[in-house]
């Protein structure tokens, strides 16, 4: 009997190692595919103007593809976004897990997953049609389609994912370290900030990351409300050209294997690394500052 | 038993449907003028399913190039066909038959509250390479003047390039919209804004610029008097026959082909067989 059962554990195993292999096995192959068609790219451009040039003409005669200009879009947007949705994504899981009541936190919550579930196109409408003339004419800016339309909406996308993360955290602090800093006389709001959220670090630190991470990947937003210029941002309200955007634009009329589609891999290639670049650093702080619960 | 009935069946099968599909024009050429021909192409292999169209783009030289070499029965082209083109296919026994199938005219637009009613060529150059940048430099009421363009990479944009920029670059500032609906929403919505849309597009949130003094309109895009107006051809060896002598037959006909011209946003060419 309990030799049948380990042959079929044993079985049950393996196939789940072959399913987790495979997964793993995609991921493999997604990468070299990214790095046979994108690598090209250093070979025909130049490194030093591919990721130094200031002008992206892909289709004019002769080709320019500086691509510093869309680095700064997707940097910039990034930060715009960051700033915004870090301070309220962080405040919402604090407010949520220490001081709300619990009938406000059981309606909050599925809201705030509700707008995780917003799909990207709808919120770049939103960002397009609604957001925009009301920025144009709030700011007198040239256009409402500019960096800080975009990281807004950018912003509103990704206060979900840090929120939700960062509640993760602050529940896993154990009640034991606020008892005993209320027990020794301080008070609500210096123990959530002086014990609870320093003892949460890592965990908000992970949900910053993650949130960036999204933030710098996301391409349908950006497309519909950075503007789409492949400039330098001087001010806010500047159009800019994220990476993504560029990739989603010109891909289906570049032609297959030419010098423009090598670029636009090796763009993506660009923008890989910074997600991951983004999911190690989360790691990272996830792992440094890990806090044994007792 | 059923196995061998099906062994049997299936080379008559594929045989019966080889017979129906007996016919395949290969189209390839120029990416402006594919939308045209893909709408019209599902259309026109519905109503005839012994013929099957393949159909690429690639662009109006690399379309004329194929059908020099024998590699496509039409070409697809947003320009007329080059001397050296002509005689590189005479070279192959290749005879190009030139068919206008459509007008492609750009509209520069702004929004309604713009004063600015006219300009030309030369000053709609110079806004878009940036060196106008106010609109009080060509009689508008004074702000910033805020470029709308297509990426550079559309067939749209490869039209206004040609048409206008004469091989200068369009100004790194200007908003690159992926759809013509793109740039019509955002020039609506900007009172600052200048952009160029297909015909189709046009519609009453957006004014249209008068180019070089002429009023755009079907009537002057027909005509040749609108500078932003250029015919859509395609190109077949020798006189069209068979297969290809119907598709065209169906592209030209006002109620079936031209709808599908008037669909993609282009301008169907059956006001000028009227006059």
């Amino acid at each position: 009997m309990t030799a049948r059962y380990a042959v079929q554990e044993a079985r049950i195993r393996r196939v789940l190692a072959g399913i987790a292999g495979c997964s793993l096995l995609f991921l493999a192959l997604i990468m070299v595919f990214l790095f046979m068609e994108g690598l090209p790219a250093f070979l025909e451009i130049a490194p030093p103007d591919f990721l130094l040039g200031m002008y992206w003409y892909p289709a004019s005669d002769p080709p320019e593809f500086g691509t510093l200009p869309l680095l700064a879009g997707s940097v910039a947007v990034t930060l715009v976004a960051s700033l915004i949705a870090i301070p309220i994504g962080v405040m919402t899981a604090v407010w949520l897990t220490e001081l709300a009541p619990s009938f406000l936190r059981r309606l909050c919550k599925p809201l705030l997953e509700l707008l995780a579930a917003l799909p990207s196109v709808v919120v770049g409408f939103i960002g397009m049609v609604v957001l925009a003339p009301l920025l144009q004419d709030w700011f007198d800016a040239d256009t409402g389609l500019n960096l800080f339309n975009g990281g807004l909406m950018l912003a509103l996308m990704s206060i979900p994912t840090i929120c939700s993360v960062a509640e993760d955290a602050l529940h896993a602090v154990p009640d034991s370290l606020r008892e005993a800093s209320l027990a020794l006389g301080a008070t609500k709001c210096e123990t959530i900030f002086k014990v609870v959220v320093p003892a949460a670090f890592s965990g908000i630190g992970t949900a910053c990351m993650l949130g960036m991470s999204r933030s710098i990947g996301e391409t349908m937003v950006v497309l519909m409300v950075a503007g789409g210029a492949a400039i330098l941002p001087a001010s806010l309200f500047d159009p800019v050209r994220p990476m993504p955007a560029a990739i989603a634009a010109e891909l289906a009329e570049a032609p297959f294997r030419g010098q423009h589609y090598h670029a636009l891999f090796a763009i993506g290639l660009l923008l890989f690394l910074c997600t991951l670049g983004f999911n190690l650093l989360a790691q990272y702080t996830s792992e440094r500052n890990r806090q044994d619960p007792e | 038993m059923r196995r061998i009935f099906a062994s049997l069946l299936l080379p008559l099968a594929f045989a019966a449907s080889s017979a129906v599909a007996a016919e395949e024009i290969v189209i390839n050429g120029s990416t402006t003028v594919l939308p045209v021909m893909q709408k019209a192409g599902e259309a026109f292999m519905a109503a005839n399913p012994g013929i099957t169209l393949a159909i690429s783009g690639g662009g109006s030289g690399n379309g004329i190039k194929a059908l020099n070499e024998g590699l496509c029965q039409i070409a697809m082209s947003s320009r007329d066909i080059k001397a050296s083109e002509r005689e590189e296919g005479k070279a192959k026994g290749v005879n190009a038959v030139r068919t206008a199938i459509a007008v492609d005219a750009l509209v520069p637009v702004v929004h309604p509250s713009n004063s600015v009613a006219a300009l030309s060529t030369e000053q709609l150059r110079d806004i878009y390479n940036g060196k106008i940048t106010d609109w009080s430099q060509v009689g508008g009421s004074g702000g910033s003047i805020v470029v709308v363009s297509r990426d550079t990479s559309s067939g749209t944009f490869e039209t206004w390039a040609e048409m206008i920029m004469k091989k200068e670059k369009v100004v790194p500032s200007a908003l690159m919209q992926a759809s013509n609906g793109a740039v019509a929403q955002t020039v609506a919505k900007n009172r600052r804004a200048i952009g160029y849309i297909g015909f189709g597009y046009l519609n009453a949130s957006l004014k249209k610029i008068r180019v070089n003094g002429v009023e755009a309109g079907q009537d002057t895009a027909l005509s040749g008097e609108w500078p932003l107006a250029r015919e859509l051809y395609v190109f077949t060896n020798g006189e069209p026959g068979g297969a290809v002598q119907k598709l065209l037959a169906y592209l030209l006909d006002p109620r079936k082909g031209q709808e599908k011209v008037r669909e993609a946003g282009f301008i169907p060419l059956q006001a000028k067989a009227g006059k």
